[in-house]
């Protein structure tokens, strides 16, 4: 088959792979139809993640057409299914709560190792990311191998586009969690820093669940638009002092609420920015946490942090004084995907929610090369990149 | 002028070190002559166990005791989760014999039972002239909240080679520590899945 391998910094390429087998009794093999880039995979893109090989076929998110069962999967051939990029057992402790994303089964003893010593503790396996995660093969290809099938994926009735459903692979419920875990109040306000897909898809939730006012905050033109058409006020960090203007403008309390749906590795010009980026391209293990810092600062006394970007080590000059003396919650996570697919579905078919709004470019799978530099290059527009095998 | 500067160093460097040999002599009083806690032995930050190295590890499973004993007896049942183990051969009575694959090629390790209390422990010691010096021991108990079973396993073996050889097997991952906690976190899988994680994308790898 073919498939999008990394072989290092800004170096992926489609190449032939071998075809995926059933090698487990739950196991499922998708036929991909559609399956899209990620902010998460640009991390890997720019090589700031640890435990990604040469040859890891990245993805994880796709969606597709079941062609193959093992005899304990519940699916059937022929069935069109999107797949969450959390692989999780649906039976463990911490399934059984819910917490998909810490499933204690799915990742593969040998790469647990690595993951319990840089966190205390290793989580569930995910599709096409780092071997802290399992290394499983993932989704930017022609064929998957799906493990748990019978527990992950979800079935889509014909007749509903993919790229309808596509995104409840992913950053739909990472957004929706996003705002989840904000606890909002009905008239609360939000800020949410980053305007790519999560961030986008957060607004969205946040308003959905009762958010009086959802204040963006990005430096793309045309993101901050997205987002301003989803119904939230923006600011451009380029023009404007975020934190002052987020005082500005709720009533000189601060946010309720902030969500960092930035991550590891935020733009701009601020000095700890500047020094955490040089750190990070040296290999130093450093998050960018600049986005988060601002978020701890910026939010109200008592307020919620939710933080659905992605960190994977350590940060510096991190505001602990504001977590603890302002009585902050925090709130965190690889998304737990499974908790809310059947949900989302529910409201993207009653028309509640958007899902298709932020696609900016179809690329076939053999032009991925051209979508990960363009969706790293040139943000503004690319806002997301869909890929059809 | 040049002479006391650097008198001044030495007598601030000995100063140091001393202060430096005041605070080690505090710390090991310290960690000495302490009333035992609750933790287990094991985890110690200094133990001594005379010539064996000793490791153990905790994990809850979401099954009954007897079922997960049950495990434990049944050789074939032990292939699916110690992937190292080539094969167990049973002995007269009690005795097992274990073929492992190290890197140093494979080991055979003879052991009697010496505990076996169902739903309960079960623990093994080898036997002269057996290539490993070694005992295993598996403890289980309910856990709390109904989650299932507490798993606690551990191993002491007097290590080939000295300290050298183990770390030369710790880094090839091949040391009764890590394999302890690998054949664990299988058993834990194939008990509560019913199959053992992989990443692999064919079935022979
Ligand atoms: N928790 C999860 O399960 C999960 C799932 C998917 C993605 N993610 C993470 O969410 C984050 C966003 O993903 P995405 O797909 O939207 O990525 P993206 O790269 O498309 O979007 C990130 C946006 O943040 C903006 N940004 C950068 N620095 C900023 C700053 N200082 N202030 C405000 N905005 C800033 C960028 O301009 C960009 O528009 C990534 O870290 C990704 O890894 C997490
Ligand atoms: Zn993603
Ligand atoms: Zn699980």
């Amino acid at each position: 088959m073919r498939a999008l391998t990394w072989h290092g910094r800004h170096d992926v390429r489609v190449e032939n792979a071998p075809d995926p087998e059933i090698v487990n009794p739950r196991d499922a093999i998708i036929e991909v139809t559609s399956t899209a880039i990620c902010g998460s995979d640009l991390h890997l893109y720019d090589g700031v993640i640890p435990g990604v090989a040469k040859g890891d076929i990245l993805g994880h998110e796709f969606m597709g057409r079941v062609v193959e069962t093992g005899p304990k999967s519940t699916l059937q051939k022929g069935q069109r299914v999107v797949v969450p990029f959390t692989i999780s057992c649906g039976s463990c402790f911490f399934c059984k709560a819910s917490l998909y994303s810490a499933c204690d089964n799915s990742n593969p003893v040998e790469k647990q190792d690595a993951s319990e010593m840089l966190y205390g503790h290793a989580m569930s396996g995910l599709f096409g990311y780092s071997h802290l995660t399992g290394g499983y093969p993932g989704g930017q290809a022609e064929y998957v191998r799906v493990p748990f099938s019978d527990v992950g994926p979800i079935v889509v009735p014909d007749g509903v586009p993919d790229e309808q459903v596509l995104f409840l692979s992913d950053i739909l419920p990472t957004g929706w969690m996003a705002a989840e875990n904000c606890d909002i109040e009905p008239g609360d306000t939000v800020a949410v820093w980053g305007c790519g897909p999560v961030g986008l898809f957060a607004v969205q939730s946040a308003l959905l669940m009762g958010a009086g006012k959802v204040i963006a905050i990005d430096h793309y033109p045309h993101r901050l638009d997205l987002a301003r058409k989803l119904g939230a006020e923006v600011i451009d960090f380029k023009q404007t002092h975020v934190l002052e203007a987020l005082m500005e403008m709720s009533g000189g309390l601060g946010p309720d609420a902030v969500i960092d749906a930035v991550g590891m590795e935020s733009h701009g010009f601020a000095p700890d920015n500047l020094l955490d980026s040089a750190k990070q391209r040296f290999g130093m293990g450093a998050d960018s946490a600049h986005a988060l810092r601002m978020a701890l600062m910026a939010v109200r006394k008592g307020g919620r942090v939710s933080v659905p970007g992605v960190y994977g080590g350590m940060a510096d000059k991190f505001p602990l004084g504001a977590l603890m003396e302002k009585g902050l919650q925090i709130r965190t996570g690889q998304t737990h995907v499974q908790r809310y697919t059947k949900e989302l579905m529910h409201r993207i078919m009653e028309g509640e929610i958007d899902t298709t709004f932020l696609i900016s470019h179809r690329l076939p799978l053999e032009e991925a090369a051209r979508g990960y530099r363009n969706f790293h290059d040139q943000q503004n527009e690319w806002t997301k990149v869909v890929l059809t095998p | 002028m040049h002479r006391r500067k650097t008198d001044i160093v030495t007598v601030t460097g000995l100063a140091a070190l001393a202060i430096g040999a005041a605070a080690v002599t505090r710390l090991m009083n310290e960690t000495r002559n302490r009333p035992p806690d609750s933790a287990p032995g094991r985890t110690a930050r200094q133990s001594r166990f005379g010539a064996y190295i000793v490791a153990g590890r905790t994990v809850t499973i979401d099954a009954p005791r007897d079922r997960i004993h049950a495990m434990w007896r049944e050789p074939e049942q032990l292939a699916r989760f110690m992937q190292d183990l080539r094969a167990v051969e049973r002995g007269p009575g009690d005795r097992m014999t274990w073929v492992i694959a190290t890197p140093g090629g494979d080991a055979r390790i003879e052991t009697r039972l010496v505990e076996d209390r169902h739903g309960e422990a079960l623990a093994w010691r080898s036997v002269e002239g057996s290539d490993f010096d070694i005992e295993a021991k598996v403890q289980l108990r309910d856990a709390p909240a109904g989650r299932g079973t507490e798993v606690e396993a551990h191993v002491a073996w007097r290590p080939h080679w000295g300290m050298a050889g183990q770390w030369a097997a710790k880094l090839r991952r091949a040391d009764p520590r890590t394999r302890g906690r690998h054949e664990l976190k299988r058993l834990k899988m194939l008990l509560e899945t019913g199959e053992i994680a992989t990443n692999a994308n064919q079935r022979n790898t």
